[in-house]
């Protein structure tokens, strides 16, 4: 019973399946992780590598296979009204660009309101004070006289905290974040990811988040997950990916951070080459053809998740790191 | 500390989007209201004469007088016609382009939205009625409901429908994939509400440009058939009837038939600049 009740998702083998002009292919494959309450999962990986689309298929919007055990519930034998209760009340969702997710011709305050009239029936009044209280708590500054602003007159970072309070509405147990940061400069960029870590211990929340930046999420992530080509291939604990990590793709990711102490007008270590075209993927390890220490058997055939010592740490490479390679 | 420094950290009102208010744009309005004022009060004012009431004394009389703007070939009251004859253009050109719009809107939005056989259903039959010829609809429309002020309002709405079906779906279908969409679809709303509460507030400005438009077109459609005798019969006034009727004195009193002539003229102009201006402004923004 306690086990069953401190996961709040579980993702057993999901995979998407599109059709493209080409045939078939999947953009998430045979992905499996679990995500405790109060916790924070950090998805990363390159751009085009299914982060965007495992999110979408944890909220039903993509057709998948595979289960998903949401806080015990199986969403896949939910009706889509039944899916519709979930999406907004029990998983919040931020997206990359608040200037394009906030509709521009209502105010602030009606689409804060919204989803509390619609989820949980609020009336117009107590929609409005919680959402006074919601602007408060993601530190938009005198939100009484923000209420009936539109998004255009606000800035980006303000656009993203009520993109967050939008989210946070119904109080979700998760709140999924799909590269919220991407859009914003720099210095908004690290009060947001504060201000996402502080609501998420404060609301005891879960936190799934997305990014591409491997930087971003390493201060506040508890668990990390680098997906590629639509497969995860390293799944850990943040400390133990970072003390240790074993592959390639990973490390590949974690020497193209800059770091503040580099000598000016260093050369980033960059991947090679693009991510695989998803209709016309390599035989064996996707990241193969990129990887400056892939062997034959990398090229044939695809290596399996495996654990490292520590059971909750797992990585898919025929030829890891050695530990002292790892970190700088 | 951030509070303190002035304007930082507060609301600064937005000035309104600049739009230069000339004159053109005020004399649209003034005359529109004056249109309006006038077919609304055309039964309330003490006018000198009834709006049937024949005056044998003075046919075709020039303006001037005891007839302001003079009477027509059956010593009518221009001016009293002219008043009462508003109400159609003011009927139709509001009524018609609105049930267009609602059609539109009923079957535009949802053909946008649901790609599939209720989308080609919809788009085959506008582009049947797109391709029927007009007039001859309205003939035969006229001809089972006879003709009056609903048939030809009714008539000219189920012909504008379809233009405003391909509006409304050219409008709406810009939205299908944009992100605000997508975040109230994440957020648990269904797909009415979203096309209820998302998009149509996002498309109602271009469609009331539109519909402004429409508006002149249709005054001047309804003059037309006046003069077909499609129209309201006779002998109740309206604009187009009175050009019509104006036409048998046109060498001695041209001013029967020109009088509801630059009336008209002006109304689809002022009507036309209000919908450039208000299409300007959402083509901007």
């Amino acid at each position: 019973m306690n086990g069953v009740d401190k996961q709040l998702l579980d993702i057993r083998d999901l995979t998407v399946e599109l059709r493209d002009r080409r045939g078939p292919i999947l953009p998430v494959d045979s992905v499996s992780f679990s995500l405790e309450r109060g916790k924070t999962l950090a998805i990363v990986g390159e751009s085009g590598s299914g982060k965007s689309m495992l999110c979408r298929a944890i909220l039903g919007l993509v057709p998948s296979h595979g289960s998903i055990l949401f806080n015990g519930h199986d969403t896949g034998k939910l009706s889509a009204s039944e899916m519709n209760r979930i999406r907004g009340r029990e998983i919040g969702v931020v997206l990359q660009n608040p200037l394009s997710s906030l509709n521009p011709v209502m105010t602030i305050a009606s689409q804060i309101m919204e989803p509390m009239r619609c989820h949980l029936g609020l009336g117009a009044r107590e929609s409005r004070e919680k959402a006074l209280a919601l602007m408060g708590a993601v530190g938009i500054p005198h939100p009484q006289e923000r209420l009936s602003c539109y998004p255009h007159q606000l800035s980006g970072g303000m656009r993203q905290r009520v993109a967050i309070a939008i989210a946070l509405a119904c109080d979700p147990q998760l709140l999924i974040a799909d590269e919220p940061t991407t859009a914003l400069d720099v210095t908004v960029q690290s009060e947001i990811l504060g201000l996402l870590s502080r609501l998420q211990q404060e609301r005891n929340m879960s936190l799934i988040l997305v990014s591409h930046d491997l930087g971003v999420v390493a201060g506040v992530a508890d668990e990390i997950a680098v997906m590629y080509a639509g497969r995860i291939v390293e799944l850990g604990p943040a400390g133990a990916i970072f003390e240790r990590m074993r592959m390639r793709y990973t490390q590949a990711l974690f020497d193209a951070i800059p770091r503040i102490d580099d000598p000016p007008h260093r050369r980033l270590p960059n991947i090679p080459d693009q991510p695989p075209d998803f209709a016309a993927l390599p035989p064996g390890c996707r990241f193969a053809p990129r990887c400056a220490s892939a062997g034959e058997i990398c090229r044939n055939k695809y290596p399996p998740l495996v654990a490292d010592g520590d059971e909750r740490h797992s990585y898919a490479c025929w030829f890891p790191c050695e530990l002292k390679e790892a970190g700088r | 500390m951030v509070s303190s420094i002035p304007g930082l950290g507060r609301v600064v009102p937005m000035a309104s989007p600049d739009l230069k208010k000339g004159f053109t744009f005020y004399a649209a309005c003034g005359w529109l209201a004056l249109v309006v004022l006038c077919a609304l009060g055309a039964g309330l004012w003490p006018l000198p004469f009834t709006l049937d009431q024949i005056d044998s004394e003075h046919l075709a009389a020039w303006p001037g007088g005891e007839h302001l703007l003079g009477t027509d070939a059956m010593g009518r009251d221009v001016l009293v016609r002219l008043l009462f004859g508003s109400r159609v253009s003011l009927i139709v050109g509001s009524c018609a382009p609105l049930l267009g719009l609602g059609v539109g809107l009923l079957l535009g939005m949802p053909a946008a939205w649901c790609s599939g056989w209720s989308e080609r259903l919809i788009m085959t039959c506008t582009d049947v009625i797109l391709a029927f010829p007009a007039l001859i609809f309205l003939l035969v429309f006229a001809s089972i409901l006879g003709p009056s002020l609903i048939t030809i309002t009714l008539g000219l709405g189920l012909l504008l429908s379809p233009r405003f079906i391909r509006v409304v779906r050219a409008n709406t279908a810009r939205f299908r994939k944009s992100e605000f969409v997508l975040a109230a679809r994440i957020s648990g709303a269904g797909e009415g509400s979203i096309l209820l509460k998302e998009v149509l507030p996002n498309i109602m400005g271009p469609l009331l440009a539109y519909s402004l438009v429409v508006t002149g077109y249709v005054i001047v459609v309804e003059g037309a058939l006046a003069f077909l005798g499609l129209s309201v019969p006779s002998p109740a006034p309206s604009w187009g009837g009175m050009i019509a009727a104006g036409r048998d004195v046109l060498e001695e009193a041209p001013h029967v038939a020109i009088i509801p002539m630059a009336t008209m003229f002006l109304t689809v102009l002022a009507v036309n600049l209000l919908g450039d201006r208000l299409r300007g402004r959402y083509e901007r923004s």
